[in-house]
């Protein structure tokens, strides 16, 4: 069913339930965001795709990423108090991780100068959970996954130790967007290549990188070439 | 060790995937706590990947991936003990066992945690070794309330307050 | 066990249990859940022993029952006929007991609650002031029947509700009798039970789940516990005529893993009400099917959040969804699911029972019927305390609760677990309905009420909570996970004595962002115990900010102890229990303590039995 909705004053015609994201991309709207992909499940973690949704006169913030379009829905996404909303993630981010490149570019784009928070963090980590669905998801192996709950939640392998079902794709490191996972040649034979974040080894490649012979599923190279149009920043 | 005890755990549940919680939560009272081998072997059975066993079995707090003591002194710090000096009773309790919380003492005989609330509120400051319940410790009873155990006659006084 | 088929076996059976009961046999009501952290349990093993060794089985029933709600005074104990109550029983009261009040029907005087106010003695438990000014509805099996004897559940009328709701009335006039009896959530929300369950009856689909929250989270409450301890039949019965209304076959009960009682209670009750065609396939020969499992948490807040509830109960990490669906449309496997509170359960048979009318004369406009509370903390009786909705604050606290232990001065009441607010003390006359503690800057919740004295720290008491959710946040989102790391952060330099101008407006901007921009309700209700706190307490967080001072001495860089020489006797036990060694004095003479070594750990502060150290 279709439905019309209208985004920053522009109408558009569209499936009914197309997230919102979806809906501006087509109007030529851009909508920044950390940890939606169109190849992935909606997650609504990073709440920098935040907008405006209106229903008669009552607004309230919602993320685009999994927003549901319905007929009459009017969005705005860029409005004062959504803009405000956005810089005030993108000042918690970088209070986490003041040394990713890619965040300090996208938090000075917002307007944000200073962080006013005291508690800084080293991590280069934004737990956008890309890596761990796209590994769930598109490559359907599943070597990493959050761990633990609250502030010391975190991506991992079980047990932190080097993962024996990783096949070694790298869609991980493709799809990370502050580049905290990096493939690495060595050590091992030619061809060999080693996803680790930090000082953690995720895994390796368990057929010397030969695709085209491996026994794991075939159809995960159409999948990782869909993740390598990613949301690197 | 087999698996043979987990096994019949797996038939308990018919290895279904939404039972996951349930297997984990048997298996650490079987063994108290959850061994690497056993949530690699449960993975494989149920063909769950590893990664979301290890995800759960570290997001609920009752899961512990340690070995644990044989008395686990659980020191409640919900609201009501927390407003009642629970804080005092956990440093104490850390004082007299020498471990932090998380930790287990060296002998492998107390374990200490601290729960949330154990819902005995208007009991507060609520302290649970095993299975007991001690109402109303100050840190001057702590000592007296461990030494039962340490000394193997099992539970202190009787609950009181 | 044969299977009742029909209203009138029912009623056959119903009975059959009253006839064959001994009316002049005495009966002995102990409470055995709550009162076990009290030792009841050895109280109740006493009595089981000393009864059948004293032959008095055919003069005496126990009953083991669950909470009487006056825990303060546990092990609590009910003897009928006489309605006699006794407190702080131990075992080795038990044989006085059996031989005076049961053989010769003396009453033991030195067992009887003290009246503090008139000073004395009072025999019924009616009589007690903290339960006369009680309205026990829900709760009025609870303390009174033994919760592993579905007997004990149908003597009075039990399962009634279902009889009639099944065999007498179609499911839409049940949604239409619970929405107008205005029966709301009990578990936080307040959403109107009956619309719930009519969005979910009205939601597309064949297979639809109904499921019992069973996951007390908010520390300091401990209603629902009760419940599935003390009367799970009222819940079980609450959930199958729930499922009837909604078109569901499937229930679960959703039960902390902190609550083994309430699991094995439950368990029982569901295993009896099948066994006697109450639950299962054709309940009371109506051709109804109706199955309730019970799947127990492992230890996470976040699950009393309903999508992250659903995840647990599928087997997965209780991460709410992002999702903005409703899940009485797509809840449990995607399915359409009414997930209530064991609370709102409860009130179900009530409302068939006694119709809409009847319900909704209790209360307010917009909160009816009676809620649960937990009243701890620094009041004098503590408890459980079921009251009509609209009582004042003031008098659960004064009137039931008795006051502030040890005279000290009230300073605040916390409502509403962590998602919830401290109300001062000029606004405890308020009426406790939804709306008017939402408009404190509180919330209901699911019915946790902690007191708090002048020596509790307001400034703390928001530290304590945002500490406790940021480890039990799911840690999905930015703005909670994030937010609350930095809201800790500032809360604590402010405890520390490393406040700063500017620390309050900057919790503040904060705290409407994480409102705002959270992905669920624990986020986006996070900040309530800080913006509460700050609205009523400024003066107090000024203290600390700019003065350096905690006059409440919790903080500890912020106070110092002191000893009270005029109040002092020389007792010792201070300097001897003092693990700094921080405490000179000699025998039957004032101490001193060094405040240079002094760590303030609060030991001599909390032994001192002439109260003579103080905080400056």
């Amino acid at each position: 069913m279709m439905v019309t909705l209208t985004i920053d004053g522009q109408i558009i015609h569209v499936e009914r339930h197309t997230p919102i994201i979806e809906a501006a991309k087509q109007l030529g709207i851009s909508i920044p965001t950390l940890c939606h992909h169109e190849g992935l499940q909606p997650f609504g973690s990073c709440r920098l795709c935040i907008v405006e949704a209106f229903r008669g006169n009552r607004s309230k913030l919602v993320t685009s990423c999994n927003y549901p379009a319905e007929e009459g829905l009017t969005v705005l996404t860029a409005s004062d108090r959504v803009l405000e909303t956005r810089k005030m993630v993108m000042e918690l981010l970088l209070a986490r991780c003041p040394d990713v490149p890619g965040i300090r570019r996208l938090a000075e784009k917002m307007g944000v100068e200073a962080v006013g928070f005291k508690k800084k963090g080293d991590q280069w980590c934004i737990l956008c959970g890309l890596c761990v669905r796209a590994c769930e998801q598109m490559v359907g192996v599943s070597a990493i996954s959050f761990a633990s709950r609250g502030i010391e939640r975190e991506v991992k392998t079980p047990f932190g130790m080097e993962s024996d079902v990783c096949i070694g794709c790298g869609t991980c490191t493709y799809i990370c967007p502050t580049g905290c996972i990096e493939m690495t040649g060595d050590p091992g034979p030619p061809g060999h290549r080693v996803m680790d974040m930090g000082d953690l080894a995720l895994g390796s490649c368990s057929n010397n990188h030969d695709c085209e012979t491996c026994d794991i599923d075939q159809g995960f190279l159409d999948k990782m070439k869909r993740a390598i149009e990613s949301v690197r920043l | 060790m087999g698996f043979e005890k987990v096994d019949e755990i797996l038939e308990n549940y018919a290895y279904k995937h939404d039972a996951l919680i349930g297997i984990l939560q048997d298996v650490q009272r079987l063994e108290n706590y959850l061994p690497q081998e056993t949530l690699q072997y449960i993975g494989r059975e149920l063909e769950v990947p590893l990664s979301r066993v290890y995800y759960i079995a570290t997001f609920y707090k009752s899961f512990s991936l340690e070995p644990r003591g044989r008395h686990i002194v659980k020191v409640c710090l919900g609201t009501a003990c927390h407003l009642n000096g629970a804080v005092q009773n956990l440093e104490q309790v850390e004082r007299v066992l020498s471990i932090r919380e998380g930790e287990t003492t060296e002998d492998r005989m107390f374990s200490l945690e601290t729960v949330n609330c154990v819902g005995t509120c208007a009991l507060a400051p609520v302290t649970m070794v095993g299975e007991d319940y001690y109402g109303a410790v100050t840190p001057g009873r702590v000592e007296k309330i461990l030494s039962a155990y340490s000394t193997g006659s099992g539970s202190a006084e009787d609950g009181k307050d | 066990m044969e299977k009742i088929k029909s209203s009138s076996q029912l009623e056959h059976y119903r009975e059959s249990i009253v006839h064959k009961r001994d009316v002049g046999k005495k009966v002995i009501r102990l409470c055995n859940t709550g009162c076990r952290g009290r030792g009841s349990s050895k109280v109740a093993e006493a009595l089981e022993n000393q009864v059948r060794e004293a032959n008095l089985d055919d003069k005496v029933t126990i009953k083991k029952t669950g909470c009487h709600g006056f825990c303060q005074i546990g092990s609590v104990m009910v003897i009928e006929p006489g309605n006699i109550l006794y407190q702080k029983v131990k075992p080795k009261d038990v044989p006085e007991i059996l031989s005076e009040t049961i053989v010769k029907g003396e009453v033991l005087d030195r067992l009887l609650y003290r009246d503090p106010k008139s000073g004395e003695k009072i025999r019924r438990e009616a009589d007690i002031p903290f339960y006369q000014h009680q309205s026990k509805t829900v709760s009025h099996n609870t303390g009174k029947i033994d919760p592993t004897d579905i007997e004990d559940y149908l003597a009075p009328g039990g399962y009634g509700a279902l009889d009639k709701a099944l065999t007498t009335m179609k499911p839409m006039g049940i949604i239409e009798t619970v929405e107008a009896s205005g029966l709301r959530g009990r578990g936080g929300g307040g959403f109107p039970a009956g619309r719930k369950w009519r969005s979910c009856r009205e939601a597309p689909g064949i297979i639809k789940y109904v499921i019992a929250n069973g996951d007390e989270g908010d520390p300091g409450a401990f209603m629902d516990r009760s419940l599935m301890e003390g009367d799970p039949h009222s819940i079980i019965e609450g959930m199958i005529i729930g499922a009837y209304a909604i078109g569901a076959h499937e229930g679960f009960v959703y039960v902390r893993d902190e609550y083994p009682i309430a699991v094995e209670h439950l368990s029982k009750a569901i295993k009896q009400a099948e066994s006697l065609g109450l639950l299962g396939e054709d309940i009371l020969g109506t051709g109804f099917d109706f199955t309730i499992r019970i799947i127990t948490g492992a230890g996470a807040f976040v699950c009393g959040e309903s999508t992250a509830l659903m995840n647990s109960l599928e087997g997965r990490v209780g991460e709410p969804r992002a999702k903005y669906v409703h899940t009485v449309e797509s809840g449990l496997w995607d399915r359409p699911s009414t997930l209530n509170n064991v609370e709102t359960w409860a009130n179900v048979p009530l409302i068939i029972n006694r119709g809409a009318q009847w319900y909704a004369d209790t209360g307010t406009d917009t909160s009816k019927g009676t809620k649960i509370f937990s009243l701890v903390g620094k009041v004098r009786n503590t408890g459980l305390v079921e009251v009509p909705m609209g009582i004042n604050l003031s008098e659960i606290i004064f009137d039931i609760g008795g006051g502030i232990k040890r005279d000290k001065k009230f300073k605040a009441v916390q409502t509403g677990g962590p998602s919830g607010g401290c109300i001062p003390m000029n606004k405890i006359d308020m009426p406790v309905d939804y709306d008017s503690l939402k408009q404190l800057g509180a919330i209901m919740g699911s019915g946790g009420m902690i007191v708090m004295d002048e020596n509790n720290c307001m400034v703390d008491t928001a530290k304590y909570f945002i500490n406790f959710l940021m480890y039990e946040s799911c840690g999905k989102c930015v703005p909670c996970r994030e937010g609350l790391k930095q809201m800790h952060e500032i809360l604590s330099n402010i405890c520390e004595g490393h406040g700063q101008e500017g620390d309050l407006e900057l919790l503040q901007k904060l705290a409407s962002f994480m409102v705002d921009a959270s992905l669920c309700a624990l986020g986006g209700t996070a900040p309530n115990p800080v913006l509460s706190t700050i609205s009523y307490f400024r003066d107090e967080y000024e203290a600390h900010i700019f003065d350096k001072k905690c006059r409440a001495g919790v903080c500890r860089n912020l106070f110092d102890y002191y000893i009270d020489e005029k109040l002092c006797n020389g007792c010792t036990l201070c300097r001897v229990k003092c693990p700094e060694e921080a405490i000179s004095g000699e025998k039957k003479k004032p101490h001193v303590i060094d405040e240079e070594k002094c760590i303030r750990c609060g030991i001599c502060f909390s032994l001192c039995k002439k109260e003579a150290v103080l905080v400056k």
